[in-house]
């Protein structure tokens, strides 16, 4: 059937029907995904051809908000598991005309798409738009809220390098405030049972913090020196509207993180970036070159993590088009 | 569950078949034995070893996993996906695909299009400790242990020691 609207109340009691937020996952999802992804990473990486699985299917990405990066990456993993891929961008669609959201999504739905991913500048965004159509919605970054599946690349990265990350320990330093990433992060990190202690200037942490269950320090130097990783946040420039900070060198001398404080780490510990990188102010490119840092393995990951939870929300739905016998 | 065949049963087939595999092939050369997931993996692995004791020679042996070439995850749900483990290329290979129960046909039309994204075997044979027949596609094994006429809804099961703590299988009559 075609053209299914949902009332908002059926939205909330479908676990993995939808990839919303980490809040909504426990540590059972969690491991299905990293473990889903750990296979489907020879074809990810190009070591195995794609893989017939989605074939017919209709994956949409709906970009309200530009991102190159995500979207090719969402876009590769649909393309890997032989999904269609559509591209809909807020710029030069009739987003910008001043078509009201709801009927954006409807006309998705009319189009016959199988699955939304969804980037967003407003926070609640893909939740709006899980309350207006059937088919699963996957969210690729909405506002301050949610950026659920970098967090999972980033735990799957993580787990491929340290194995169990039960009592490991993971140090966030950066601009939490207008981080999505890092509050994702923190979630899924917390459900695979790590440490986690955040760095970041006064200005940059949220209020609420005290309620997230991790630890706070003043100075990075004194939370890398047992530190398992160091995660480090991207100054988001376009997000900030006022002075957060005196100046991007002051930044990268009180939080940037650089060759002489990265080997005071223990020798195995890992650096972690999200992208894009802004060398020589959160991160110094000698850093951002050297052997601990698995940026671009992240990126590669990326791929196989977002064919997980493609695999798994779609896998299992009815197609758009019929029913199976 | 009726028991069907015991555990010396299973080896005395399993020897078979290594027998008739090592015949048809005019010896070991080029072989590849891959296991559909989950019990054509051990079974893969147990024909290796006859074949090793038989001929002298050590065959590469791996395991296939389907899931993601099957025609039917919309009405049955992601399954879990398990290893594929191929450790040599199959190009240019006798590929002898070995699966515990063949039934409809459906897991080794998935397993040949597994195969061909993995490359392009001389040829690709396929070894089944049961046929219970009711076939939906046109798919025969080259060597079968056991035939085993059967209704369609009546349950076959493979044990194995390896998954499953001991050797045999048995059948059940759903009624």
């Amino acid at each position: 059937m075609t053209g299914t609207v949902r009332d908002a109340t059926a939205a909330t009691d479908r676990p993995l029907r939808d990839l919303i937020s980490i809040e909504d996952l426990d540590t059972d999802d969690v491991t299905r995904i990293l473990d889903t992804a750990e296979q489907l990473l020879p074809i990810a990486d190009r070591r195995r051809n794609s893989v017939p699985t989605l074939r017919g299917r209709v994956v949409c990405n709906l970009f309200l908000e530009d991102s190159t990066r995500t979207r090719l990456s969402f876009d590769l993993a649909a393309k890997r598991l032989s999904a269609e891929v559509i591209n809909f961008s807020a710029s030069g669609s009739s987003v910008s005309k001043g078509e009201s959201f709801k009927d954006t999504a409807l006309t998705l739905d009319a189009m016959g798409v199988d699955c939304v991913v969804v980037r967003s500048r407003s926070s609640g965004a893909p939740l709006q738009l899980a309350s207006y159509l059937d088919t699963p919605i996957l969210n690729a970054g909405d506002g301050w809220h949610q950026h659920p599946t970098q967090a999972l690349l980033d735990v799957f990265t993580m787990r491929r390098h340290l194995g169990d990350l039960t009592g490991r320990r993971v140090v966030i330093v950066g601009d939490v405030l207008h981080s999505r990433v890092a509050r994702s992060e923190v979630q899924a990190l917390r459900l695979l049972g790590a440490h986690v202690t955040l760095v970041a200037p006064p200005t940059l942490l949220p209020p609420a913090v005290a309620g997230w269950g991790v630890g706070v320090a003043d100075r990075l130097d004194d939370a890398l020196v047992d530190a398992d990783v160091v995660y480090a946040l991207r100054v988001q420039r376009e997000r900030m509207h006022r002075a957060f900070f005196p100046s991007s060198r002051e930044y990268a001398r009180l939080w940037g993180l650089t060759v002489d404080r990265v080997e005071r780490m223990r020798p195995d510990a890992l650096v972690m970036h999200p992208g894009p990188m802004n060398r020589g102010v959160e991160i110094t490119g000698d850093v951002a070159d050297s052997p601990r840092a698995v940026i671009t393995e992240q990126v590669t990951n990326g791929i196989a993590v977002r064919m997980a939870c493609l695999y798994l929300l779609l896998a299992g739905a009815a197609t758009h088009t019929e029913e199976p016998r | 569950m009726t028991p069907l065949l015991d555990a010396d049963d299973v080896r005395r087939i399993c020897r078979r078949l290594a027998h008739e595999v090592l015949e048809a092939n005019h010896g070991a050369d080029g072989l590849l034995l891959l296991g559909i997931q989950t019990r054509g993996v051990p079974l893969a692995a147990r024909l290796a070893g006859f074949v090793a004791e038989i001929e002298g020679v050590e065959v590469p042996h791996g395991a296939l996993d389907v899931t993601l070439f099957r025609d039917d995850l919309g009405s049955r749900g992601p399954k879990p996906l398990t290893e594929t483990e191929v450790p040599v290329s199959v190009d240019g290979r006798t590929v002898v695909l070995v699966d515990d129960v063949l039934y409809t046909g459906r897991t080794i039309r998935a397993a040949l299009d597994a195969v061909s994204e993995l490359g392009r075997p001389e040829r690709i044979r396929l070894v089944v400790l049961v046929d219970r027949g009711h076939r939906e596609l046109p798919i025969r094994a080259d060597h079968v242990g056991k035939n085993l006429p059967t209704a369609y809804g009546d349950q076959v099961r493979v044990r194995l020691e390896e998954i499953d703590g001991e050797d045999g299988v048995f059948t059940e009559v759903v009624t």
